[in-house]
C-alpha cells in the first residue's frame, strides 16, 4: 500500500474535479456524497498505509515516491514527490479524519444553501491542497500546498460573497497569509542558496553546514510565514474576521487543519530549529504571549464563534511554545486533540446556531441544555477536554507542553508561568461562554424560541464521534510519570528526535539525535517535580472553572458591575486592544496613499501621459507636414526639380569631386 | 593653315541644358496651365536635342529611335492634356493653376 | 580649306540658331498673350530642327517640323481659341517668393548641367553607326525601327490609338 501513498491527495482531487465540473448537472444528491466520501477514502488509505508503517521497524519508517520531474532546470531541480513518515502520516490522518466528519456534518448543515455544490468544490480542493502541504517532501510542493490552502481559505471565508463584511474578511484573510508567505519565500530562498536544494532529505542531511547566523535567518522567516498561516502575534487579525465564513468551514480550516500548517511546518524543519537557539526561543516567546494575548480578548467577546476563533490562537500559541521549547512531538500531539475538540467545539456552536435560526450572540441564549441535549453532552466535553480537565484528551496534551515549557533544555520557568497563567484564562473563558450558552435564565428572544430543534442525524453524528476522539485521544500520549508509555513521543521520535534508543540508517535521524541531546532533553528532572506541575495546572484550571460559574451562574449581575468598574480597561479588551485599528492606520491607510500616489502620479502622468504625449505628437506631427499639400501643380513640380537637383548634385561629387 | 575643330558635343549638350532650364522655369513660374504646357514641350524637345547629339557622337542608332519615341509619346500627351483642360474649363470656367487646388489640405 | 569654310559655315549656323533658339524660348516663357507664346515656341522648335540637321539627322528634323510644329502646336492654337482665354492682367506684379525660389532652383541645376558637361566629354563606346551608315539616315533608322525597335513601335502605335479614344471621350459635351 505504501506504494499508493499519492491516493491519499488523489481522491479529494478526483471528488473536487467531479463537484466542481459536474456538481451543477449532478444535483445535490450525488455531491453529498462524492464529497464525504473522496475524504472517506483518502481517510481509508492513510489508515491502511498508517498500520503499514507500523509493522516496520521504527528505524526504518520513511518512504519517499516520486511522481514526476516538476522543475529541471540547471542547477535547481525539484520534484513533485511525497513522503510518508510517522510526523506526514499522524498529520494525514488527523487531516482525513476530521475532514471526513466535517464533511458528514456539512451535508446537513449546509443543506438549504444555494451553493451547496460549490461548497464541497471548495471543500475537497481544499483537503487536497493540505495533503500536498503534508505530504510533500520538498520545500516547494509544501509551499504549493501552503498557498493552496490560502486560496481555499479565502473562497470559504467569502463563501456567501455577496455579504461585503464576507468578501472583506476573505480578503483579509487572503492579504495577511501573503505577508506571511513573504517571508516563507525568502526562506526558502536562503535555504536554496546555502543548500543548493529544496528536498527535505537533502536540505536536512546536509544542515549541518550552515553556520548558526544563516540557521537562524532561515528559521525565523520560516517562523514569519507560520506566523502568518497559524495566526499567531502580529499576523492573527484575520482569524476572528474568517468567522464570516460558513461554521463547517471555521471548524475545519481555521481550527483543525490549515491553521496548523505552521506548527507542522516548525516539526517539519525541527533540524533547522534546533540549530538556531535564538529562533526557538523567539518561537517560544511569541507563542507563549499569543496564548494570553488573545486569551484575554476572549474574556469580552460575545460571538460564540469568535471567542472560538480567538480560543483556537491561544491554543495555536500554546503549540508554538511546545516546538519552541524542542518540544516537537508535544507540539503535534496537541495539534491532534485539538483538532478534536477545537473541531467539535466549531461543529456544536454550529449546531447551536442551527437550532437558534442563525443567533449568534451568546448574549441572546441560555438554558439551552434541556432543549438540544445532544448538542450540549458533545460540548460540555470538548470544553472539559480543552480547560484540561484531568481524563480527556486535552489535560494530556496540555500537560505535556507545560512539563516540557519548565523542565527542557530550551524551556524557562517564566514561559511555563505565562502558559499556565493563559491555561487558567482558558478554563475561564471557555466555561464562560458554556454557562451564558446552555445554563442560567433563557434570554432567548420569542420567535426564535419557538424554532428551538436538536438538529439532524446527520450533524450530531459526527458531533459524537469527535466526542468520543476527545475523550480518548489523549491515551496515546500518557507519560511516563503516570505509567503510560508516551505512545506518540515515540512514533515521532525518528522524524523530531528525544527518542531514548539509538537511531540510524539515515543521516537526518543521526543529526537530530545528537542535537535533541545536545540541547538538553528530558528525563534530566525528578518524576515528583513533573507530578506537582500536573496537580498545579489541574488546580489553575480549576480556579478558572470555578471563576466563571462564580460569576456566570450564582451572580449573573456581577460581570456587567465589574465591567462598569473598570471601565477603561473592559472598552479596551472588548475592542481588541484596538489591534485592527491601528492597523488601519499604520499599514492600511498608508499603502493606499502610496497606492493613489503611484496612480495618479505615475500611472495617470507618466504611462498615460507619455502614450497619449506620443499620440498627441504624431497628431502635431502631421498637422505641420499636412500643409505641404497645397494642391497646386506647380508646387509638386517644384518639388520634382528640387529632387532631381539634389539627386544630380549627388551623382557630380561622387563623379567629379 | 589652323584646321577649324568641328563643333564640340559640350555646346549641344550646354545648349540642350539652358532649354530645359528655360522649360523648367516656365513651368515653376507662370499661371496660365496652356502655357505651362508649352513649357513642358520645351522640355521634352531639350531632351530630344542631348538624344541626338549623344547618337551622332558615340555613332549608334539608339538616341535616334529614343527621339522618336519622344515624340511620338509627347503627341498623344498633347492630345489627351488638351482634353483635360477643355473639360477642366468646363468646370471651373479658368484655367490659372492657382485656382485648380481641390487637393488641398 | 574647303572643309574650314565648311566647317566654318557650320559653326555660323549653329551660333546664329542657337542664339535665336534661346531668344525665342525665354519669350515663350514671359510673353502674357498664350498665342504669342505659342508662336514663339513654333520659332524655337523650327530653330531646334536646324540643330538637328547640323547633327546628321534630317530625319528626325523633318519628323520634328511635322509632328511638333505642325501638329502639337496648331491643336494648343485651337485650345487656346475654343477657350477663348484672357490675357493675363497687366497690372498683377506681385513677387511669389514660391516661384522666385522655383525659378532658383531651376538655375541651380543649370549650373550642375553645364558643370558636368563642361569637365567631362561624353565618352563611351562608339557603336557601328558611322556617319557614312547615316548619310542615308532615313533608311538606317528605318532598318533598326523595323527589326530591332519592332516592339516599341507596334506599343506605341497602341498608344497613340488609346490617345486619341481618350482624348475624344474626355471632350465630349455632356448632353
Amino acid at each position: 500500500m505504501l506504494d499508493y501513498m499519492w491516493l491519499i491527495p488523489l481522491f479529494p482531487f478526483v471528488g473536487f474535479l467531479i463537484n466542481g465540473l459536474l456538481g451543477r448537472r449532478l444535483g445535490k444528491g450525488v455531491v453529498s456524497v462524492v464529497g464525504p466520501s473522496a475524504i472517506g477514502l483518502s481517510f481509508l488509505t492513510s489508515i491502511l498505509i498508517f498500520f503499514e508503517l507500523i509493522n516496520k521497524p521504527s528505524t526504518e519508517r520513511i518512504f519517499e515516491k516520486v511522481i514526476f520531474d516538476w522543475i529541471v532546470s540547471g542547477s535547481f531541480q525539484t520534484v513533485i514527490g511525497y513522503q510518508i513518515d510517522p510526523l506526514s502520516i499522524l498529520m494525514a490522518l488527523v487531516v482525513t479524519g476530521v475532514s471526513f466528519f466535517i464533511h458528514i456534518y456539512s451535508v446537513g448543515y449546509m443543506h438549504d444553501d444555494p451553493g451547496f455544490t460549490r461548497f464541497f468544490t471548495y471543500l475537497n480542493l481544499f483537503v487536497f491542497m493540505m495533503l500536498n502541504l503534508i505530504l510533500a517532501n520538498n520545500f516547494l510542493l509544501m509551499f504549493v500546498g501552503w498557498e493552496g490552502v490560502g486560496l481555499c481559505s479565502y473562497l470559504l471565508i467569502g463563501f456567501w460573497y455577496e455579504k461585503d463584511s464576507a468578501a472583506n474578511a476573505g480578503k483579509k484573510a487572503f492579504i495577511v497569509n501573503r505577508v506571511g508567505d513573504f517571508g516563507f519565500i525568502l526562506g526558502m530562498f536562503l535555504i536554496f542558496i546555502n543548500l543548493g536544494t529544496l528536498d527535505f532529505t537533502d536540505a536536512f542531511g546536509s544542515a549541518n553546514k550552515l553556520d548558526t547566523a544563516t540557521a537562524t535567518a532561515i528559521a525565523l522567516l520560516l517562523f514569519v510565514g507560520a506566523c502568518g498561516k497559524s495566526a499567531q502575534i502580529p499576523l492573527y487579525v484575520w482569524l476572528p474576521d474568517a468567522m464570516e465564513g460558513p461554521t463547517p468551514v471555521s471548524s475545519l480550516i481555521h481550527a483543525a487543519t490549515m491553521v496548523t500548517a505552521g506548527v507542522y511546518m516548525v516539526a517539519r524543519c525541527n533540524v533547522l530549529y534546533n540549530m538556531a537557539p535564538i529562533a526557538m526561543a523567539v518561537v517560544a516567546i511569541v507563542g507563549v504571549a499569543t496564548a494570553i494575548f488573545t486569551a484575554s480578548i476572549g474574556f469580552c467577546q460575545y460571538d460564540i464563534k469568535k471567542i472560538l476563533a480567538y480560543s483556537t490562537i491561544s491554543q495555536l500559541g500554546y503549540m508554538f511554545v511546545a516546538v519552541g521549547v524542542g518540544a516537537y512531538a508535544a507540539g503535534i500531539f496537541h495539534l491532534m486533540t485539538h483538532a478534536f475538540f477545537k473541531g467539535l467545539l466549531f461543529l456544536g456552536a454550529g449546531s447551536v446556531m442551527h437550532a437558534m435560526s442563525g443567533e449568534l450572540d451568546i448574549r441572546k441564549m441560555g438554558a439551552l441544555r434541556k432543549k438540544i441535549p445532544i448538542t450540549f453532552a458533545t460540548f460540555f466535553i470538548a470544553t472539559l477536554a480543552i480547560a484540561g480537565v484531568p481524563g480527556l484528551s486535552g489535560f494530556f496534551s496540555k500537560d505535556e507542553i507545560l512539563w516540557m515549557a519548565f523542565s527542557s533544555g530550551r524551556g524557562h520557568f517564566l514561559i511555563w508561568l505565562v502558559a499556565a497563567v493563559a491555561a487558567g484564562m482558558t478554563a475561564f473563558y471557555m466555561f464562560r461562554a458554556l454557562f451564558m450558552t446552555f445554563f442560567g435564565e433563557s434570554r432567548v428572544d420569542h420567535h426564535v424560541a419557538h424554532h428551538i430543534h436538536e438538529s439532524p442525524r446527520v450533524m450530531t453524528v459526527p458531533l459524537m464521534v469527535l466526542a468520543v476522539a476527545s475523550i480518548i485521544g489523549g491515551y496515546v500520549g500518557i507519560p511516563h510519570v503516570l505509567g503510560g508509555a508516551n505512545h506518540i513521543h515515540e512514533f515521532l521520535a525518528p522524524v523530531v528526535g528525544g527518542t531514548a534508543e539509538p537511531v540510524k540508517a539515515q543521516a537526518m535521524f543521526s543529526l537530530i539525535s545528537e542535537a535533541w541531546a545536545a540541547g538538553g532533553g528530558s528525563g534530566d528532572h525528578s518524576a515528583a517535580l513533573e507530578l506537582f506541575l500536573m496537580a498545579v495546572s489541574v488546580v489553575i484550571a480549576l480556579i478558572g472553572i470555578g471563576i466563571a460559574y462564580f460569576l456566570y451562574l450564582k451572580n449573573p449581575g456581577l460581570p456587567k458591575m465589574l465591567a462598569e468598574k473598570w471601565s477603561g480597561l473592559y472598552r479596551l479588551v472588548s475592542n481588541k486592544y484596538y489591534v485592527d485599528e491601528l492597523y488601519q492606520v499604520l499599514f492600511v491607510n498608508s499603502l493606499k496613499k502610496f497606492g493613489t500616489g503611484l496612480w495618479k502620479g505615475f500611472d495617470e502622468f507618466v504611462i498615460d501621459g507619455t502614450v497619449n504625449g506620443i499620440a498627441y505628437f504624431i497628431g502635431w506631427l502631421s498637422g505641420v507636414m499636412r500643409k505641404m499639400q497645397t494642391g497646386l501643380v506647380q508646387n509638386y513640380a517644384f518639388s520634382i526639380v528640387l529632387g532631381g537637383l539634389i539627386l544630380a548634385v549627388y551623382y557630380i561629387m561622387r563623379a567629379f569631386l | 593653315m589652323w584646321v577649324v575643330p568641328t563643333i564640340p558635343p559640350a555646346l549641344y549638350l550646354m545648349l540642350s541644358g539652358i532649354l530645359f532650364t528655360i522649360g523648367v522655369i516656365g513651368v515653376l513660374t507662370r499661371r496660365n496651365a496652356i502655357v505651362v504646357f508649352i513649357s513642358i514641350e520645351l522640355m521634352l524637345n531639350a531632351v530630344n536635342l542631348t538624344f541626338i547629339t549623344f547618337s551622332r557622337f558615340l555613332q549608334s542608332i539608339d538616341g535616334v529611335i529614343f527621339a522618336f519615341f519622344v515624340m511620338a509619346v509627347a503627341a498623344a500627351e498633347a492630345a489627351v492634356g488638351l482634353a483635360i483642360f477643355v473639360m477642366l474649363y468646363r468646370s471651373k470656367e479658368t484655367i490659372n493653376v492657382d485656382d485648380i487646388n481641390l487637393l488641398k489640405w | 580649306m574647303a572643309e574650314n569654310f565648311g566647317i566654318l559655315f557650320q559653326w555660323l549656323i549653329f551660333l546664329g540658331v542657337a542664339f535665336v533658339s534661346i531668344v525665342a524660348s525665354l519669350l515663350v516663357i514671359t510673353r502674357k498673350n498664350p498665342i504669342h507664346s505659342a508662336l514663339f515656341m513654333v520659332l524655337t522648335l523650327l530653330c531646334v530642327a536646324v540643330l538637328y540637321v547640323l547633327l546628321h539627322s534630317p530625319f528626325i528634323a523633318i519628323i520634328q517640323v511635322i509632328v511638333y510644329a505642325g501638329a502639337i502646336v496648331m491643336l494648343i492654337v485651337f485650345v487656346i481659341m475654343l477657350l477663348d482665354l484672357e490675357t493675363e492682367l497687366r497690372s498683377r506684379l506681385k513677387i511669389v517668393y514660391s516661384k522666385v525660389i522655383g525659378g532658383f532652383v531651376a538655375v541651380l541645376f543649370l549650373f550642375g548641367i553645364l558643370y558636368t558637361v563642361v569637365a567631362k566629354s561624353p565618352t563611351g563606346q562608339t557603336g557601328s553607326y558611322t556617319t557614312e551608315k547615316m548619310a542615308s539616315d532615313v533608311k538606317t533608322v528605318g532598318e533598326a525601327l523595323f527589326t530591332e525597335y519592332v516592339f516599341p513601335f507596334e506599343i506605341t502605335a497602341i498608344l497613340l490609338t488609346a490617345a486619341i479614344i481618350g482624348a475624344v471621350i474626355l471632350s465630349k459635351k455632356r448632353t
